[in-house]
Parts: structure tokens; sequence; C-alpha cells
């Protein structure tokens, strides 16, 4: 083989990766939304792997305009995006593979849950016995079997909010797209919803989810985006955006018997900051640049015996503390 | 290598077209609006405006009104074609078709409903052909048998026997059926309109009253501009033709094959444009 033919068989095999990269990943490239004057989302850029993907932002951040714009409700100023390789204005392609659960709380008048879901799977092309078929499967997976032949309009606003899940995953989609999905819903019902997405994660699925509630976020995200103002101002793994934040040192609280000790020897290392004792004199409370570091620090301190450390803890290593830092409480997250 | 590179840029295989995806797709989307567009509470309003012509007829049928023309049955065909012409078609007919066709899409963006089928894998062609079906269905079944029972009362509760043999060996059951004709051949241009025009326009009352004065004006316009309109085709055609006054400018009717075809091929463009329109049309009901 000639030095050519392998620069040309090492370019195709670049482009296959690399189309096969796009065709799993949610790809925004230099994506911009305006509403005539008013900025929505501005120049962003996402790879988006599959899992669990939360976008977290006040109001008035862009998460519904970025949802929007996945889904073809809305089309780019600037900018282009696409689903596993499907470009969101081929809706013919697309809606074969994402399902999205909307934060409009309207249905078409008259119809029972089950009519509603099916309905859909119809304008869909499914035939009428697979149809039916799906929208049990779907109903099910949302606990809502029991109501289904009730009308919608007579709904509970958590029942309205699993309908509408269900007709999001009643045709199988590889990508689920899920504005506010635990609004209205019941803590019951929420850590079963909870389990569901973890469920279809580990299935395989993407799923992005937009939701107020820091802590759930946390608990079920494989990693965030973190809007404000229209921007992306982080992104990944909700431990690894809290890692490059270097102008805010991590806190760590250490359960031990000799806390001060314990200060005089972790305070000689550049890279602790701040050391302080807790209130009851049983803990320390420790503001480091580099975490890595400072656990390596303590291992062997524990190694050494003479303070016996009862737990080490991260207290601002999660989305709360990240958001609060990167956005601050102004907004308060939507 | 050759294989490689038919794999950098391969030749586009053309897909047939999936007709038979789409039909079902028509099928079902026809199916969850004609049920909207029949029993919604929107239907109402259709329902009191295709009664308002029954309504005098009706009020009329059990006594012969005085004035010289109610007394002659000759008289009758020209009575319906001025009814007809006046009330039915321009009126009734009319707005019912503006209230059908507008709300088709409209009336989804004001429930907040038109996201689902905008996040269907549905081409946005098949949705318009799916939603203009419905509304041609529920106008056609609904205006049809409104002029059908129209005629049928103005003739039959005052001349029971001249009518039966009016209809049934005379011109009668023609003229009806030429009626009902023109019925269905309003409901398919101005349903095409008025579809359009609810994609458009936020407000589309506005260009329904532009058009319904152009519609009623068609008589004082010079035989050229007569075409632009549904109206002049629709008179064209009937089967008795009404005065339209000392001021009326005088134009040659238009033969039916000319008229029909014409009438469908503007349809069809209309609808196409409808199509070209929604597959550019976004869904933001915060600013509707």
């Amino acid at each position: 083989m000639s030095v050519t033919e392998q620069k040309v068989d090492e370019g195709l095999d670049e482009t296959r990766n690399s189309k096969s990269e796009v065709r799993n990943f949610i790809v925004f490239n230099d994506v911009s939304k305006f509403y005539g004057e008013i900025l929505g989302v501005n120049r962003i850029n996402l790879q988006i792997a599959p899992g669990i993907t939360s976008l977290v932002g006040p109001n008035g951040a862009g998460k519904s305009t970025l949802m929007n714009l996945m889904t073809g409700l809305l089309r780019p100023s600037r900018g282009h995006i696409t689903i596993l390789g499907i470009p969101t204005d081929q809706p013919e392609q697309l809606f074969r593979k994402l399902g999205y659960c909307t934060q409009f709380d309207s249905f078409p008048r008259g119809l029972t849950g089950r009519e509603f879901v099916r309905s859909f799977l119809l304008v869909h092309g499914t035939d009428r016995k697979q149809a039916d078929e799906l929208t049990t499967i779907a109903m099910e997976r949302v606990s809502l079997l029991d109501a289904a032949d009730r009308k919608v309009a007579a709904y509970s606003k958590g029942m309205r909010q699993r309908i509408r899940l269900a007709q999001a995953i009643a045709h199988q989609p590889a990508v689920l797209i899920l504005d506010e999905p635990l609004n209205g819903l019941d803590p019951m019902v929420r850590a079963e919803t909870i389990a569901l997405f973890r469920k279809l994660a580990g299935e395989g699925l993407h799923l992005i989810i937009s939701s107020h509630i820091l802590h759930e976020v946390d608990m079920m995200s494989d990693r965030v985006i973190l809007l404000n103002n229209g921007y992306v101002v982080a992104e990944g793994n909700i431990h690894g955006v809290r890692d490059e934040m270097e102008e805010h040192p991590m806190q760590i609280l250490i359960r031990c018997d000799k806390p001060s000790r314990l200060a005089a020897q972790v305070f000689d290392h550049d890279h602790v900051v701040e050391a302080r004792l807790h209130d009851d004199r049983l803990g320390l409370f420790v503001k480091t640049r580099d975490a890595d570091r400072f656990y390596l620090l303590l291992n062997r301190v524990v190694a050494e015996g003479e303070i016996n450390i009862e737990s080490v803890a991260p207290i601002d290593d999660d989305l709360s503390a990240v958001y609060q830092y990167l956005i601050g409480s102004g907004g308060g997250p939507s | 290598m050759s294989t490689s590179t038919a794999e950098i840029s391969p030749t586009p295989v053309k897909q047939p077209l999936p007709w038979s995806l789409w039909l079902r797709q028509v099928r079902a989307i026809f199916r969850l609006e004609i049920e909207k567009n029949f029993l919604g509470r929107r239907s109402i309003l259709l329902y009191l405006l295709a009664l308002l012509p029954i309504g005098p007829l009706a009020l009329l049928a059990p006594f012969t009104p005085p004035g010289r023309e109610w007394q002659d049955f000759t008289q009758y065909n020209m009575i319906f074609a001025v009814y007809y012409g006046g009330l039915i078609l321009r009126t009734v007919v009319f707005f019912g078709c503006a209230w059908i066709f507008m709300n088709l899409f409209r009336g989804d963006i004001i429930d907040r409903s038109l996201h689902f089928y905008f996040l269907s894998p549905v081409r946005r062609e098949v949705l318009v052909v799916g939603k203009y079906f419905s509304g041609l269905v529920t106008s056609i079944i609904l205006f049809t048998s409104m002029t059908i029972i129209c005629m049928l009362l103005l003739y039959v509760p005052h001349f029971p026997s001249e009518s039966t043999r009016f209809f049934l060996d005379g011109p009668g059951m023609s003229q009806l059926l030429t009626y009902a004709g023109i019925t269905i051949l309003a409901c398919i241009g101005y349903g095409a309109f008025f579809l359009v025009v609810g994609l458009f326009f936020r407000n589309p009352i506005i260009p329904a009253i532009v058009l319904y004065g152009w519609e009623w004006l068609n008589f004082l316009l010079p035989p050229l501009l007569k075409k632009v309109s549904v109206i002049h085709y629709l008179n064209s055609l009937t089967p008795v033709p009404v005065s339209e006054g000392p001021f009326a400018v005088v134009a040659e009717p238009t033969p039916a094959w000319i008229a029909i075809p014409s009438l469908i091929a503007v349809t069809a463009l209309v609808l196409f444009i409808a199509g070209h329109r929604i597959r550019h049309m976004e869904i933001r009901y915060g600013s509707e």
C-alpha cells in the first residue's frame, strides 16, 4: 500500500469514527437563537453522550429554548444541531428516534389517556395492533394503566405530567427530552419516575432533563449543563466541573478527635487556604485548592495514627454549590 | 481503494416515496381532527351557522307568505337562487368555512396542542393534507346537507305535488345536485384559502373580512378582476342565473369545464404554499 493510499485510509477511518460519533451524540454546533432582538441562547457548542444530562439554570437561562431547538420546534438563527446524526429540520426521521415531553400542560380535547397516546402512535404511522400494545406498555411504565380509560381532562396535574411522559416514550425513542418532568408529581411517583429515567439511561438512551430541584438533578444525572442568560456556563460531570473551579477552593469537613492538631498539620501545605474548627470542636472545615492532594495528605495523617478520623465529607462538591458559585442565588433555578 | 472512495461520497440512492405510510398518517390525523370538528366546543357556532338559513324556511313552512311570487310555483327556483346566492353561499358557507379551516391550525395554536403533531414523524405537508381533508369533509357534510334541506324546505311544504314532480320528473333533482356541487366547490376553494390564512395570520379575521368584501363587490369588478375570486366561478355554475342589479358589470360566465379544474388547481397551489410555509413554522405559543 502506498503512502498516499495509507493516508487516504487513515482519513477515511477518521471520517468513519467522527461519523459514528455524530450518530451517537446530540451535537450543537455554534448554535444561537434570537427572538428578534432578544437573545435566547448564544454560541452553544455541545456534544451530549448517552445517559442522563440535566439542564440547570435560572428562569430565562435558555433551557426550554435549547430543548425546543433540539426538537425542531424552534429553528436556530445560526449554527446547526443534529440528533444522532439527524438534522432537526427532518421531523420524518427525527421523531422516530426522539420523544419530547414538553412543559405545555395542554392536550387535544375529549380524549382519554389511552386514546391520547394511541392516537399519536397512529399519527406516527404505527398499525393499530402495535399501537395498542405500545400504548399499554407506555401507560404501564408510568403507572397509569388503571386510569387509562379516563378523560385526560379529569386527570390531576401529576397524572397529566405522567400521560405526557407516556406519550413521549410510547414509540420507544432513543432520545428522550423532558422539560421539568418531575413537576407536580408526589414524592412516591417522583421516586418511581427517577428510577424509570435511570432504567432508560441504563438501556442506552439519551435523556435530557430540565429540572429545578437541584438535589434530584444531582442524584440522577450523569452530567449537567449549567445555563445562564443564554450561555452555557459549565458542562460535564458535576464533580469534574467542581474540580475545575479553582477560584472556589473545595470545602471539606473532617470529623476527628483532635481537630486543632489536624489543623496545625494541614495548614503548612500551600494548597490549604483555610482551616476552621467546627463549633462542637469535633470537626475541622478545610478549604483546599487541590482536593486530591489534600486527600493524600489526610491518608498520611491517618497512617501516622495520632489522630482518629471518623469521617471525611466534601460539603460543596454538589450541584447546589456549583450552581451557587457559577450562577449565584439571584435568579434561583427554574 | 475504489470501494473506499465510494464510501466518502456515496451516490444518493433515491428512495421510493412512502405513500402507504403517508396514507396511514393522513387517516390518523383525519380521524383526530374530524372528531374535534364535529364534537369540539368550537363546533357549536358551526351548527348555529348551519341552522341560520334553515330557521326562516322552517318557520315559513306551515303557511305560504303573502306576495305574488310565493303563490307562483314557477317563481320558486328564482327565490331559491337568490336565497342560495345571498345567504347560503356568500354568508353561511363562507363564514362556516372560515371558522372550520382557520381553526385547523389556529385553534390548535390557541389550545397549545399543535406541538403534538410537530413532534410526530410526519411530513408537514402530510399534516396539511390530513387537516384539510378533515375540514373539507366536515364542511361538505354540514353545508351540503344544509343546502339540500333548505331547497326541500322551500319547495315541498307549499306545493307538495308540484314539488314531487319537479324533483322526480322535472329539472329539480339536477338543480338540487348542482347547488350541492357548488357548495362542495365552495368548501374546496374557501377551505384552502382559510387554511392558509389560519397559518399566516395571527388575527385571521381581517383577511377573512377583506375576502368577504371582495366576494360581495365582485359584481362591480371588471371582467378580468372578477376571475380573481371564488364567487365568480361558483356563480358561473348556478343553474338559475340571478341578476346582480343595474350597476353590475356583466362578464361572460366561465364554462364549467374551465371553472371546476381552475378552482381545484388554485386550491392545490394554495395547499402547496401552506405545506411550504408549515415546514418552516416554529412553535412559540407564548408569542401568539
